[in-house]
């Protein structure tokens, strides 16, 4: 049986699809199209390149807003991971952020930035920072001791010590902050575009709305949707390659 | 203090008080007392390893014995007293000792053929050269052919002989030995035995054990220290004379061997009660 | 937590320099925050966003924690409705506001639904692995005693998932705290939403912080609580 689980996941996406379609076709709403409408303007879209364009304007501020998180988000991790006294100093702001809902500063940052592409940005890292630094300060902190340990008897020096075993040892979970952060990178990107200016994906979502042609609405809120979910796959399969030995947790008795 | 208690002495079993003499120890250990918050480890403990012989740590679970090895490795700090390698005073880990840690301190993203050469390989030695020396450590525990696998695709025996040739391959004099055959199995107990009076015969290197089984203890040392139950000093030091040069079958028959086996048990066996 | 006095401190100064105007001295914020605390617009505020947090994580409560024992205790639901799970756990569910906002209106619905979704998954993810995690021993017990399949579920399935379920909740109120506020962002005609377009038309920069100082301070309670508790009830988790 090993299509069995293949064959599973197929059966339960035509089931849900298929209720998609039968919901569209009573319909429940007037704004609820079918589900092949809404996959034939997304078609449409496709072949008339709008929806290129729309995600070349959607990913600049994700793109740009990631790349600052986790730089920003993985040294600030790594030192406060590393130093007591920047722990003391740091964690705890990140710890608020983290449960805070710091979507409330949109509005904030839309009047000390404008409408641009900065506030956007901002709105990305500000969702997707904190996860970021925790994990891999989280991570740093928890490197097993005995390992460090083995290393300073065997002569490691501080780099040594940080760069063959901390950091070899931390990066899985970094990887995954890493991933969680773009999740939270997408969401804030996705704000933004609503919330701020619509841009983007952002723009063909609320543009459809406002003409109610709904099919389009729904295919471009698909198409983000698939397209977060995949990427994150990928990346979640790409980590689960790179540290096949990792996970398997800690070798010791 | 501690003097006294080395001096016990036996009627008819040859106790000798370890020599005092500096240059024929390559570790003293004096005085050293070691806490961890109110949990006194180490009190006032002294002990002499005699340079090329093997000296055994025998003790009740948790009396400190791989707090003691920690600390002459350097890992720790003593609260007090001091220890010294070779009549240099311990100030951090050395080229000069090596340890083989009781839980393993495997790397797990790393296969076997890096994690015994990880010590070389922070001491600068070149890949081609220290993959050399590892082979042939690898070999020497009996992994060869595992050189490629991590950690989590052995069992935990053939882990600890990962640690073990780990330590080996970086060709220290004092060898610090934390239960290194705890999860080894009895065939390779044994051999592992007696490579180890091997290295200590030819290569004239010191090794300090700590061990559970009295019966290895007794086997494999020129020397057993008994250790109390925690605050942790040395209750007696033993030093078997009559059946070193006997071979292992008569050993393990041989009347001192027994003797001193007994005796052991029984000091054991009040702290239990 | 100690060096919050710090930030805080930093906070004044910074406000005091007249650096920027976005950023007011702490104090003032904290004057304001008293003074508007007790207002009608800001009690209805708390009042709306507290209605559609509760609605939102009862919600996800009461259908993720049986859901998540259902998939954790049936295979071919566990493979059919898994993937799903993970797939809107990590989706940008931002994106589905505007769905919505066409669907249930401008309204509560349309925030508590915001809501739900956004603590929903985590529950059930972690509903499922607590159950899945469960004894069969203590499975066969229940049986061989004669206990019923309802009777199971509850004296057994739910206890022993404790733990995990608890975890989950935690997460998923956290999750919940940020769901409500982005819903209400988007929807911006209620509770603290409507308040941020007010005082941000406005201008009224302490008023604006007052309110993001309320809000980070009752989210962070919320999840320390809650941590709290889960810990109180995770002692057993380690001696199943
Ligand atoms: N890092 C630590 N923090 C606090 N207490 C410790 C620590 N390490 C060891 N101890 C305590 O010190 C005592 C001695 O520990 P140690 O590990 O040296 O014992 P041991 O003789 O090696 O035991 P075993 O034979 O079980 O390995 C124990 O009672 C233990 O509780
Ligand atoms: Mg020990």
């Amino acid at each position: 049986m090993k299509h069995r689980s293949l064959l599973l996941k197929l059966l339960s996406a035509l089931l849900v699809f298929g209720a998609w379609e039968i919901a569209g076709r009573i319909p429940v709403s007037f704004a609820f199209p079918t589900f092949l409408e809404s996959m034939q303007a997304l078609l449409a879209m496709t072949l008339d390149g709008r929806i290129f364009v729309a995600y070349a304007e959607t990913l600049k501020p994700l793109v740009v807003g990631i790349v600052i998180s986790a730089v920003f988000g993985i040294s600030l991790g790594l030192w406060t991971g590393l130093s007591q006294r920047f722990d003391w100093l740091f964690s705890p702001v990140f710890i608020v952020m983290q449960a805070a809902p710091l979507a409330a500063l949109i509005p904030l940052l839309v009047m000390a930035y404008g409408i641009g592409l900065t506030s956007k940005v901002f709105v990305v890292c500000i969702m997707a920072m904190p996860v970021i630094v925790l994990n891999t300060s989280g991570a740093v902190r928890n490197t097993p001791s005995s390992i460090k340990e083995m290393a300073t008897s065997f002569l490691a020096r501080d780099r040594d010590v940080i760069l063959k075993i901390i950091i070899p040892a931390a990066s899985p979970v970094i990887f995954s902050g890493l991933r969680l952060g773009i999740s939270a990178g997408f969401i804030g990107a996705i704000l933004a575009e609503l919330k701020i200016t619509p841009t983007g994906v952002g723009d063909i979502i609320t543009y459809s709305r406002s003409i109610a042609d709904y099919p389009s609405m729904y295919a471009a809120i698909f198409s983000i949707i698939a397209l977060a979910v995949v990427f994150l796959n990928l990346l979640e399969r790409f980590e689960n390659f790179l540290f096949a030995g990792n996970n398997r947790g800690y070798a010791s008795d | 203090m501690a003097m006294h208690q080395i001096e016990k002495s036996y009627d008819n079993l040859q106790v000798v008080v370890p020599p005092a003499d500096v240059a024929q120890s390559a570790v003293s250990v004096r005085n050293v007392s070691k806490g961890y918050g109110n949990v006194e480890a180490l009190r006032d403990l002294s002990l002499e390893f005699p340079r090329g012989q093997l000296t055994s740590l025998l003790g009740p679970s948790g009396c400190g014995k791989t707090t003691l090895l920690k600390i002459i490795a350097g890992l720790l700090k003593a609260d007090s007293g001091d220890v010294e390698v070779n009549g240099v005073k311990v100030a951090g880990p050395g080229p000069d000792r090596a340890f083989v840690f009781q839980d393993f301190a495997l790397l797990p993203w790393a296969n076997v053929m890096r994690n015994v050469a990880f010590g070389l390989e922070l001491r600068g030695i070149a890949k081609s050269e220290r993959e050399a020396i590892a082979e042939k450590y690898i070999k020497n525990v009996g992994l060869a052919g595992f050189e490629r696998s991590y950690p989590h695709e052995l069992s935990g025996g053939m882990r600890q002989r990962v640690g073990l040739a780990r330590a080996l391959s970086v060709d220290a004099q004092v060898l610090l030995l934390d239960e290194p055959f705890s999860a080894v199995d009895e065939q390779n107990r044994r051999k592992f035995q007696e490579d180890m009076l091997e290295l200590v015969q030819k290569e004239k290197k010191t090794f300090i054990f700590v061990t559970h089984s009295i019966e290895e203890a007794v086997y494999v040392s020129d020397q057993i220290a008994v250790l109390l139950p925690r605050p942790s000093r040395v209750s007696e030091v033993i030093r078997p004379t009559s059946f070193r040069h006997k071979d292992a079958a008569n050993i393990r028959r041989d009347p001192e061997y027994l003797d001193i086996i007994d005796r052991i048990w029984a000091s054991l066996r009040n702290y239990v009660e | 937590m100690s060096s919050l006095v710090i930030w805080a401190l930093l906070w004044e100064i910074i406000g005091r320099m007249d650096l920027t105007f976005f950023i007011p001295p702490l104090s003032h914020v904290i004057v304001t925050l008293f003074d508007i605390i007790g207002t009608p617009a800001f009690l209805k505020a708390l009042s709306e966003t507290g209605y559609a947090f509760f609605g939102g994580v009862v919600a996800s409560i009461v259908i993720g924690i049986p859901v998540g024992i259902l998939i954790g205790k049936s295979r071919l639901l566990d493979e059919m409705i898994l993937p799903w799970v993970n797939i809107f756990l990590s989706a940008p569910l931002t994106a589905l506001v505007p769905v919505l906002m066409v669907l249930f209106g401008f309204g509560m619905t349309s925030i508590i639904i915001t809501t739900t979704l956004f603590a929903i998954w985590i529950i059930i993810l972690n509903t499922r692995a607590g159950v899945m995690q469960i004894n069969r021993s203590m499975i066969e017990m229940a049986r061989s005693f004669g206990a019923k399949p309802l009777e199971a579920f509850f004296k057994i399935y739910f206890w022993a998932a404790l733990p995990e379920i608890l975890g989950g909740v935690r997460i998923g109120v956290i999750r919940a705290v940020k769901g409500v506020i982005i819903g209400q962002l988007l929807i911006s005609i209620v509770g603290f939403g409507a308040l941020f377009e007010l005082y941000s038309s406005n201008f009224l920069m302490t008023h604006f912080w007052a309110v993001l100082v309320v809000l980070f301070a009752m989210a962070f309670s919320i999840s320390e609580v809650l941590a709290y508790l889960e810990r109180r009830v995770a002692y057993y988790a380690a001696k199943r």
